[in-house]
């Protein structure tokens, strides 16, 4: 242990500690001052920022691997702070509005974002476990934030219970891989089951357990059902925050820890992930069909694309295709972060007071009123359905190549097709927003008008010019280190 | 090998058996005179009060909780006064940390007013 | 006297599946916990038991290590899950989780 090794962990540090500081210096900042805690909160993710980026391209091993430092953790932290500067600006005047103000939030978030960093660069499964802990624990309290709201009550209550059942899948699956393999750091996993020095079936059910209790945090059939519930009921910024980094940090785990800690396992896992993938494609698209409600709508709509993500795991199953599946996930995470932010802050500018306006008939006339705001919506909805020249054609384009790279056309053809569906509940928005006649009540606060903004500005323009974003994840190299 | 525990088996056999012909047997012959004062719970010979399954205040809750998160802590701390000696300075100021971030929840709990007993 | 880690294996697997069980079958919201705790705690003596299997190794160390960090963050979810149901009695008198289901679509 030296100190490259701290300076190696620095952003996680950084946010973490951070958060503890505002924890004691909130005490002291008067109720109705909040903002100041926001305003603290977002310097602290501009250090972390500024942390990453003074790292970037450097790879290794720290605290005797527990930690990896590579292209792929260095750029999902950049999602993840970026992601947490978005989710701050979002939730200042909601949480006013709603009247829930209170500096907890921020902290709150600052260490769930912690939680997710640390996830980013895990190397060891004790590692995985605590970062999965420290993301999911804070968003607990994050959904219970508008209590005594009965919505929110319930949020809570159905999040924690299933997700410290899902824990309990995933610390007995680590458990079990551990008495398989002898070891439960990633590397010398791969080393244990190359040398065949393990027992095939403790490691088939450890696997397939931490499949499931992951499976459950990235909202992937058949471990989905809380999520509409929980999605509606959380005070609408916690549900931006929770549909698009909680989503992210699962996915790390599960590119980490399958793809390359466990490819000489890939025969176990490989049939599994892709049936999880067509299920949760085919089950999120329809169930969404029928939804009234944007939150729930929007909802299924984030199992959906959990399961276009996980079609990565199958195709890197391929070992030849497996870096290409890799920065293939890691930019439909992107691509779903930006929109999905997006679509969130539309949500948000919607909602009213007491929690109404939130059925999707509340937005006819929104074309009319607010045309930019409908504009960007629109183009949300269009990135969602995967239509160009927004980046979700991109980040759908991407993964379907690689998938039919490895093979694996049928998984493909039932992507394409869930899309074709998908277009009809998102275009039904843009339908409803400039043809239908109506009055919707539209909050315009700067803050949120800015993230909307770009976050918009992020879909046209990664739509139409991916090559910047391109550049930065073909330097992704999650399988290097091991080999 | 499982031979081994017959004695065990024939021993909780033996010892439950027993005490339930005990039990038994004194339900049989014994005489039966209730009053209310027999019926009433033993509370470690106070005059009993109140229905047992009274509400207990929520405010013990809170006390309990609080007393989860720093009593679990020893966990870390046992293990590491024990190698204390092997890794020096560096498992102090470790510690050091540890404990501070301790000592910054409980400065939120004391503040916030969670350990006020009214 | 020792005890082969497959009994002790066995046990920790019987303990999880109770605690899946339980978490399936109960409507309150503190027996769920508890259930769940006890998926967790099986996982503890799992660990453990691999952890002797391997015993000489230095690997060992790790299932040790890894029951520490489960027992502190156990504790962790105990602190915010009972706050959280603490919360939700105080306003809806129950914690039956059949109660609270008004999400609905």
């Amino acid at each position: 242990m030296d100190w490259q090794d701290f300076l190696s962990v620095l952003p996680f540090i950084i946010v973490a500690g951070w958060a503890t500081i505002l924890l004691l210096v909130d005490l002291w900042i008067p109720a109705n001052r909040k903002g100041i805690t926001a305003g603290l909160a977002v310097l602290g993710l501009i250090a972390a920022i500024a942390a990453v980026i003074s790292r970037f391209g450097i790879e290794r091993e720290a605290f005797d691997g527990m930690i990896i430092v590579d292209g792929f953790s260095s750029f999902l932290q950049l999602l993840f702070l970026g992601v947490g500067v978005i989710a701050i600006a979002q939730a200042y005047d909601y949480l006013r509005r709603r009247d829930i103000e209170r500096g907890e939030y921020y902290i709150l978030l600052l260490y769930s974002l912690s939680g997710m960093l640390l996830m980013a660069s895990a190397g060891d499964l004790i590692v995985v476990f605590l970062a999965v802990e420290l993301l999911s624990i804070p968003l607990y309290v994050l959904a219970a934030f508008a209590i005594p709201k009965a919505d929110s009550e319930e949020s809570a209550l159905k999040y924690f219970l299933l997700g410290a059942f899902a824990s309990g899948f995933l610390v007995y699956g680590i458990a079990l891989v551990f008495g398989s393999t002898g070891t439960t750091a990633l590397s010398g996993m791969v080393a244990a089951i190359e040398s065949a020095e393990t027992t095939p079936i403790l490691l088939l059910v450890g696997s397939g357990m931490i499949l499931v209790g992951l499976g459950f945090k990235v909202a992937a059939v058949p471990f989905h059902m809380w999520t509409p519930d929980v999605y509606q009921g959380a005070p609408t910024s916690v549900t931006s925050f929770m549909a698009v980094g909680a989503k992210a940090g699962g996915f790390a785990a599960l590119l980490r820890i399958f793809i390359s800690a466990l490819p000489g396992a890939a025969v176990m896992w490989m049939p599994l992930t892709m049936w999880i993938a067509a299920l949760t494609m085919a089950w999120g698209n329809i169930a969404a069909i029928s939804q009234t409600n944007i939150k729930r709508m929007l909802a299924y709509s984030s199992i959906a694309h959990a399961g276009y993500i996980f079609m990565a795991l199958p195709a890197a199953a391929t070992p030849e295709v497996a870096p290409e599946a890799v920065r293939a996930a890691l930019f439909y995470l992107v691509t779903y972060a930006i929109t999905n932010l997006g679509a969130w802050g539309v949500v948000l500018a919607m909602e009213k007071a007491e929690g109404s306006g939130l059925e999707i008939e509340d937005y006819s006339g929104l074309g009319k009123k607010r045309p930019a705001l409908a504009l960007a919506m629109a183009l949300f909805m269009l990135s969602l359905t995967g239509i160009p020249p927004t980046v979700g054609f991109m980040g759908k384009f991407y993964l379907f190549q690689v998938v039919i790279d490895a093979n694996l056309i049928w998984l493909a053809l039932v992507g394409v097709v869930t899309s074709l569906i998908s277009a009809y509940y998102y275009l039904r928005v843009i339908v409803v927003m400039y043809m239908r006649d109506g009055e919707p009540e539209v909050r315009s606060e700067a803050l949120l008008n800015s993230t909307i903004f770009i976050t918009a500005f992020g879909t046209f323009f990664f739509g139409i010019l991916p090559g910047f974003l391109l550049k930065m994840i073909n330097q992704v190299s999650l399988l290097d280190l091991f080999r | 090998m499982l031979a081994e525990y017959l004695p065990i088996v024939v021993l909780i056999v033996l010892a439950t058996g027993l005490a339930f012909i005990v039990v038994a047997l004194g339900h049989l012959f014994g005489p039966r005179k209730p009053n209310p004062v027999k019926a009433e719970p033993y509370e470690s010979g106070m005059r009993p009060y109140g229905p047992g399954r009274r509400r207990v205040s929520v405010h013990f809750y809170l006390i309990a909780v609080l007393f989860i998160l720093f009593d679990i802590e020893i966990v870390f701390i046992l293990p590491w006064a024990v190698v204390l000696r092997e890794i020096k300075m560096v498992g102090l100021i470790e510690m050091a940390v540890f404990i501070g971030v301790l000592l910054a929840g409980l400065i939120y709990a004391w503040k916030t007013g969670a350990l006020e007993w009214e | 006297m020792n005890i082969p880690p497959a009994y002790v294996l066995t046990l920790s697997g019987i303990l999880f599946a109770l605690g899946v069980i339980g978490v399936l079958i109960r409507r309150n919201a503190i027996v769920i916990f508890m259930s769940i705790e006890l998926m967790l705690n099986s996982a503890n003596l799992a660990f453990i038991a691999f952890a002797r299997a391997l015993a000489p190794a230095q690997e060992a160390l790790r299932g040790h290590v890894f029951v520490f960090f489960v027992i502190a963050v156990a504790a962790s979810e105990v602190a915010v899950g009972l706050a959280l149901i603490v919360a939700i009695f105080r306003s809806k008198e129950s914690i039956d989780v059949d109660e609270v289901s008004s999400l609905r679509g």
